[in-house]
């Protein structure tokens, strides 16, 4: 009898450890999906930060760039870049047949001729000189050069020839292949070249976007978080008001998309495929996070600061706009920025409004059509070419750097001016 | 020229803050009780120039654009054109106007965008005449009210309590503006479609609307077995459930852990960690699908001997899972922690283990939360729409097995809407009538889920 006892007890406690564990192992998944996904995204990324240049000697002929004496600054402007630019990649190799001088030309980015132009331009004593000049490598090499492109395939299934490979090993062997910060990947705007494309025209969208997104959605909902907190009277209308800003806040982003589509763009004629749209449409997307965050502040503010200012004789506007709302600011605005970080990341919407077209100038306006940041992402995932999945990851890690500064502003904002009431 | 307009009246209001609140002090220097702070005379005054040029602003900007094209297209009205053509007419009068026509110029339109101009002018410049007089008028009026010392302070409050109560209908306007936007497509939808051929049928081919002659007339009979939305429905319900799959067990879990078990430092570091995966945009989990999971299970089945669709369900959902975690833990976490102490003391007291309290009193009390969040993370997945444009496929597929590629309703929205629309069209209506069933069966989890939780915190509360 004791001893059938203290089985079942073993057996019990043994069914509690495993209890225990399980609950701990799912933590630990959890955990590690996260460390899988930001190891994965970030050694996968942190290349594209990292861009390779040819060095290649560049004789200024000035009888090939069709330029007289002494040639002003407009004649620099027009001349003739192509021939010698074509020229000194040729000069790589002086063996080299039409079919390898053709190999040898895409070896480097088709902007290849526009930065020789600006070499001279610089420096316009360089005519009739030679100097090495820096030129933007293609993503192929680009991609070789940083190990993350198979050399051991059958030459019919790379992009990148023998002969371009053997004469890039040439280069590197002598010294002329140098890899520095890629500046130009937040500089330039998107470009169907992978080695030119830049995140600055979806950042500029983003920024735009959501500049937008906050000057509506936040008059708005802290207006309306007044409202419902301090002054609705309790009736059915409110209650529905309520329920309402509930069911919003779950609303599939997409809908919004569709909204987006239904109403700015085929009722309101707003021009397609710009931050104005997309801001607008975010904004209706936040508007309920920013209401539940500072209706949430309004409530935490103790009654006592209300019935001290109502007793000294302030009305009940006076109240809430000089005392209530003030000591509220910390949470409301937090609530704010974590709402804005949501509709930073957000794609789907922006999707539906046009917010994908290819656009290679970066916008200077909201009126202006541009990506954002994770709209550009999805468009570079979903291109073929290997040099973009770099691209695609470093863009995420911009993303995510925003993003993560932007909850970490929260935090500050909430732990260091919210007054603790107790 | 607006923005000039716009400044000015800023200024103006500015101005007459500044005047409303000398005059409160004239008004107090001769010893008069005021009856209210100066400042609120010189709201009220500011008020009192904001409203008629808010008003006429936006009088202006509904009816100035119809009046205008009326005006134009009545030069036309006799010669027996359609109205599609007046508006391409207009369209291009507007077009030309700006020096943007690119078409070939009549002069028929050259003199209609002439008049364009000129009546755009008239109209701007009778909009600051009679914004400017208002304003005045209403200006001086007001100053005549502050002056006799009547009352200010209830007029500005009664004003910004309107202004509070109309901010907090954009949340009702947006609800309106969502169902107004679908449901008109939607019903016109259903007129070439029959609702029971979208609801039962099990053909999802949009494609084939596409190939359409946009001038011929809608032949009801071209679309039959086109628009069976049977795959979609099916798709997003089964990759929703391979989502759930993943997060029930462990979202649960890792929520009971954590109120139960933890130690407040484990808790301190483990939850917001978890909370970072919520956090994530969705582009970066589908971008994570597409090119991780999706070629390693692929690679993984072959291995075993599977044939692995490099866009399988499995990957979607998955990862979709790993995304949803959060939401079930940190709300069922909440839940727990809610049941009151004296439920555990009393099972303690009995004997029972911790995992025997856990299981047999806190997880019964806490099921109706529970419940909750998992409806709220179910409505999320079918919702989710990134994850799934990018990992799974794009062509609807009637299959249970997870190992294939199958498509959902917010995948096939996108897949119809990226790009330029045209309005009118079967196919860009079929997305709206997507768009439509997403919401209600949303809408409908969301209603049960927000009441189910809310009965359960008053339960405890």
């Amino acid at each position: 009898m004791n001893k059938n006892k203290e089985q079942l007890l073993n057996k019990r406690y043994k069914a509690e450890q495993r209890f225990r564990l399980y609950g701990l192992s799912a933590i630990f998944m959890a955990l590690l999906f996260l460390t899988i996904f930001i190891f994965k995204i970030f050694s996968t990324g942190y290349s594209a930060f990292q861009k390779t240049w040819l060095i290649v000697p560049v004789t200024f002929d000035a009888e090939l760039m069709m330029l007289d004496q002494n040639p002003s600054k407009e004649d620099l402007q027009d001349a003739d870049y192509y021939d010698i630019a074509l020229k000194s990649m040729a000069d790589l190799d002086p063996n080299a047949n039409e079919d390898q001088e053709n190999e040898l030309k895409r070896m480097v980015s088709y902007f290849f001729e526009k930065e020789i132009k600006n070499e001279l331009l610089n420096d316009p004593n360089l005519i009739g000189k030679t100097k090495e000049v820096y030129l933007t490598a293609s993503d192929d090499l680009d991609q070789v050069f940083k190990g993350n492109y198979p050399r051991d395939l059958p030459e019919d299934q790379r992009r990148v020839s023998d002969y371009q490979l053997k004469i890039f090993d040439q280069l590197v062997a002598n010294g002329k292949v140098e890899s520095k910060f890629n500046i130009s990947f937040f500089t330039n705007a998107d470009s169907r070249e992978a080695e030119l494309a830049g995140i600055a025209s979806s950042f500029m969208g983003s920024i735009f976007s959501i500049l937008v997104c906050l000057m509506i959605a936040f008059p708005v909902a802290v207006l309306a978080a007044i409202y419902l907190e301090e002054f609705a009277p309790k009736n059915r209308f409110t209650d529905f008001i309520e329920v309402n800003i509930n069911n919003l806040a779950a609303v599939p982003s997409i809908v919004f998309g569709l909204l987006g589509l239904g109403v700015l763009l085929a009722i309101f004629q707003l021009p397609r495929s710009t931050p104005l749209v997309g801001g607008i449409t975010l904004s209706l997307m936040t508007l309920p996070t920013i209401i539940i965050a500072a209706r949430a502040s309004l409530k935490a503010v103790p009654p006592s600061i209300r019935e001290a200012a109502l007793a000294m004789g302030a009305s009940r506007m006076q109240t809430t706009m000089h005392h209530t709302v003030p000591l509220s600011m910390p949470g409301t605005l937090s609530g704010t920025i974590i709402g804005l970080a949501q509709a930073l990341g957000e794609t789907a919407p922006l999707i539906l409004i046009g917010m994908v077209a290819f656009v290679n100038t970066i916008p200077g306006s909201p009126m202006d059509p541009a990506a954002s940041l994770p709209v550009q992402i999805y468009i570079w995932a979903e291109s073929a070419e290997r040099g973009f999945v770099e691209k695609v990851s470093a863009c995420i890690m911009v993303l995510l750097g925003f993003l993560i500064m932007m909850n970490l502003f929260a935090q500050i904002i909430r732990h260091k001016f919210e007054k603790k009431w107790s | 020229m607006n923005l000039i307009l716009f400044t000015f009246i800023v200024l103006l209001g500015f101005t007459s803050y500044y005047f409303g609140r000398k005059k409160a002090y004239t008004i107090q220097s001769t010893k008069k009780r005021l009856t209210a702070l100066p400042q609120f005379y010189g709201y009220y005054l500011a008020i009192w120039c904001a409203i008629p040029a808010f008003i006429i602003f936006s009088l202006w900007a509904i009816f100035e654009p119809t009046i205008v094209k009326l005006l134009i297209l009545s030069d036309y009205s006799n010669q027996g054109y359609l109205d599609d053509e007046l508006n391409l007419i207009y369209e291009k009068t507007k077009a030309l106007s700006r020096g943007q026509f690119t078409g070939e110029i009549t002069p028929f339109i050259e003199a209609s965008a002439e008049k364009y101009l000129s009546l755009r002018s008239i109209a701007q410049s009778s909009k600051v005449v009679i914004v400017l007089s208002a304003i005045i008028s209403s200006v001086a009026y007001a100053y005549k009210r502050i002056s006799s010392n009547s009352r200010t302070r209830e007029p500005v409050e009664k004003f910004l309590n309107a202004v509070l109560f109309t901010a907090s209908l954009a949340a009702i306007l947006t609800t309106v503006g969502i169902v107004f936007s679908l449901i008109f497509q939607t019903i016109d939808f259903f007129k070439v479609i029959p609702l029971f051929d979208f609801v039962f049928g099990t053909h999802w081919y949009p494609a084939k609307a596409f190939v359409r002659d946009s001038s011929e007339a809608l032949d009801p009979t071209m679309y039959s077995d086109t628009f069976g939305a049977v795959p979609i429905f099916a798709g997003t319900f089964f990759i929703a459930f391979i989502a759930m799959c993943v997060a029930i067990p462990i979202g649960l879990m890792s929520g009971i852990y954590l109120a139960e078990y933890a130690s407040t430092k484990v808790r301190q570091y483990a939850k917001p960690l978890i909370e970072i995966l919520a956090g994530i945009p969705t582009v970066v989990y589908g971008f994570f699908a597409a090119l991780t999971v999706g070629p390693f299970l692929k690679e993984l089945g072959t291995s075993m001997g599977l044939e692995v669709s490099a866009e399988s369900a499995l990957a979607a959902g998955g990862v979709m899972g790993i995304m949803i975690i959060p939401f079930i833990s940190s709300l069922s976490d909440d839940v727990i922690t809610s049941v009151p102490q004296s439920l555990r003391d009393g099972s303690y007291a009995m004997g029972a283990t911790k995992s025997e309290t856990i299981k047999r009193v806190i997880f019964p009390a806490a099921l109706p939360g529970i419940v909750g969040s998992i409806l709220l993370g179910v409505s999320r997945a079918i919702g989710e729409t990134m994850i799934v444009v990018m990992a799974s496929g794009l062509a609807a597929n009637l299959t249970l097995n997870p190992l294939e590629s199958t498509s959902t309703i917010t995948a096939q929205i996108v897949v119809i809407l990226i790009g330029d629309q045209a309005f009118g069209d079967p196919k860009t209506q079929a997305a709206f009538a997507l768009g439509m069933s997403l919401f209600l069966v949303t809408l409908c989890l969301n209603i049960v889920a927000l009441r189910v939780v809310k009965k359960y915190r008053e339960k405890y509360e």
